[in-house]
């Protein structure tokens, strides 16, 4: 039980990761499609900001009372990987207002019914 | 300060500050011009850094006078300049061939936008392409992959903003999973230098975290390189994106995507671990074959040449993998030596289709009739660039194919070599499709006679004179390679 409660955000990370890949696949919303994909990415943020953390480790400020520290390079790691994520987030969300306004929907299956229906003509 | 010195840095910054540069200008053509002048500095300084190759092994540059491995160090052996030149020289003559293409496919407000999108990706490759960090190729992937789905999305076809959409939910998928393999070694090994990684990852090999980081870095790129389950993506993107993307992608970015592949598998895990004690080389002998036959069959029942291509593409990529999976110096030969071929190969098949789409709306099958009379230089280009990718000889495609046949008889796997054969005789049945439809059919209706440009036609027959070139003289381009698989070899095994 210890090491249930020691690796707590560890247990988070593989709950956040799973949940956001099955929505992901799962749902034909664009927009939930995005949001799945930011909880996945959200995931990895929180396994590096966990990597980082040293038990017993004080914040990485220089100071001569301190000894042990936490290790602040995936914490900037992170950084980047947050700004792409948000980059990517409003990519996405770009892509789907075009899509919405060439369609008229942002359900998947509705799209693909769209784009059957330009592919085969003839079978309408 | 020597500037010779400064190019590991230039080759990268060229491209990064043309990007904002194009914004700025905003006419389209001017930004043409920027973008053209910054490809044909990174196609000369790829070249320099080869020349710089001559002497020594490894160019190594301390980005900010930070030594490695504590500072970012950008690390060019001679596969990086083998990909260098590829992405400078596909980059010079896509740029070209863009300057008509562009105006006819793209809406003119957006035109400028299109050359700041392309200086982003050609960036981002050349990045992943030159750096020596792990986590630096994380980041240079994004900044490629982003402006990419922004590049597809500017297709005519709606579809192109969906394939764009559905190529984002993928790659992101698979770059996350490269930074989730990216942090198990670190956290197991405490460094980010490739090179330094590749010293302390032996020490650790046997835990679960590294083989799991192996698992989330080879399925990451996989679906980067549209390895055969995980092509979903690449059909529709390539054939509704404009017609210059579609050739500038297929001829780098899933080749880049393999060079990474190649760099994890060999340089940093070495081919034992990855190819040897996990079964990664079987997995790709049959993702490779399987790649090769499903992506020929379904390229057979396309409508749309330009999807008919992507679908080629797949099953050349599966040529690339099952010889990487072949875990041999002729093996790993071949693989590079297709990687560079297919690069000529597949960029010169599609602006060939970039001229076609130049008359008509698309590139559909149909239109497609008689055209070997009307637009006799275009098709001639077709059927040669056609004829390279069968593997007929005197063409690209022929060398390439003939060192995996070798590789494969030489690992005496008989029935591969059977299976490569059946393959290029699947891609004599697609090929042969177009051909009989342009040159045995007359034309459905007369066309208005329209001048094709002379940048169009002259970048076509650049590359596809270029197909014909590596087909005869194997000198350069199979000593570069056999270069760059002895440095590889070295490190790895």
């Amino acid at each position: 039980m210890a090491d249930f409660f020691g690796q707590f955000n560890y247990w988070v990370v593989v709950l956040l990761m799973m949940a956001g890949l099955y929505i992901v696949i799962a749902s034909a919303n664009l927009v939930k499609k995005l949001i799945g994909l930011s909880v996945f990415q959200a995931s990895v943020f929180i396994l590096y900001i966990t990597f980082g953390k040293v038990s017993g480790g004080a914040p990485p400020i220089l100071s001569p009372e301190l000894e042990v520290y936490s290790n602040p390079l995936p914490h900037v790691l992170i950084l980047t990987a947050i700004v792409v994520g948000v980059a990517t987030t409003a990519v996405g969300l770009a892509l789907i207002v075009r899509i919405h306004e060439a369609y008229g929907s942002t359900d998947e299956d509705e799209i693909d019914q769209m784009d059957d229906a330009d592919d085969y003509p003839a079978r309408k | 300060m020597d500037l010779s010195a400064q190019l590991p840095a230039l080759i990268v910054i060229a491209p990064l500050l043309a990007a904002p540069l194009c914004v700025l200008v905003g006419n389209p053509r001017l930004a043409w011009g920027v973008a053209l002048l910054t490809s044909v500095f990174c196609f000369a300084a790829a070249l320099g850094l080869l020349q710089m190759l001559q002497h020594v092994d490894v160019l190594s540059y301390s980005m900010g006078g930070w030594a490695p491995p504590l500072g970012i160090e950008l690390r060019i052996d001679a596969l990086g300049a083998l990909l260098l030149l590829l992405l400078g020289g596909s980059s010079v003559v896509v740029t070209l061939f863009a300057l008509r293409s562009v105006e006819h496919e793209v809406a003119l407000e957006r035109q400028a936008l299109f050359y700041t999108a392309l200086m982003l990706v050609l960036a981002g490759l050349i990045g992943i392409t030159v750096t020596g960090d792990i986590f630096n190729i994380f980041v240079f992937l994004e900044i490629s992959s982003l402006s990419t789905y922004a590049l597809i999305s500017l297709g005519r076809d709606r579809r192109a903003l969906f394939a764009s959409f559905r190529y984002l939910v993928m790659g992101t998928i698979g770059a996350t999973f490269i930074l989730i393999g990216i942090g198990f070694m670190y956290v197991m090994t405490g460094t980010l230098n490739l090179q330094d990684l590749a010293e302390r990852l032996p020490a650790v090999a046997d835990t679960r975290a590294i083989r799991a980081a192996f698992a989330f870095l080879t399925i990451g790129l996989g679906l980067k390189a549209a390895m055969f389950p995980l092509h979903i993506w690449l059909p529709n993107a390539y054939a509704y994106s404009p017609s210059v993307v579609s050739a500038f992608l297929a001829s780098t970015a899933t080749k880049v995507a393999i060079y990474v592949l190649v760099r994890v598998l060999l340089s940093l895990y070495g081919a034992h671990f990855s190819l040897g004690e996990l079964p990664f080389d079987k997995l790709l002998l049959v993702l490779g074959s399987v790649g090769i036959v499903a992506g020929s069959l379904v390229a057979i029942f396309q409508s749309n040449v330009k999807r008919m291509l992507a679908y080629s593409s797949i099953a050349q990529v599966g040529y690339i993998l099952l010889a990487i999976g072949l875990a041999s110096q002729p093996g790993f030969t071949a693989a590079l030596l297709h990687l560079f071929n297919h690069a000529i190969i597949k960029g010169s098949l599609f602006l060939a289709l970039g001229v076609v789409s130049f008359r008509f709306t698309g590139a559909k099958l149909a239109d497609m009739a008689g055209l070997g009379k009307t637009m006799p230089w275009t098709m001639a280009a077709f059927v040669v660039g056609g004829l390279s990718l069968i593997g007929v000889p005197a063409t690209a495609g022929f060398i390439s194919k003939w060192y995996l046949v070798i590789a494969l008889i030489d690992a005496s796997l008989w029935p591969l070599a059977i299976l490569v054969l059946f393959g290029s005789l699947l891609a004599v049945v697609y090929i042969g499709r177009v051909i009989e439809v342009a040159y045995y059919r007359q034309p459905a209706r007369d066309l208005p006679r329209k001048q094709i440009p002379i940048t169009m036609v002259g970048s076509l027959w650049l590359l596809t004179l270029g197909n014909v070139y590596f087909g005869l003289n194997t000198e350069f381009s199979l000593g570069l390679v056999s270069l760059a698989v002895s440095s590889l070899m070295g490190v790895g095994v």
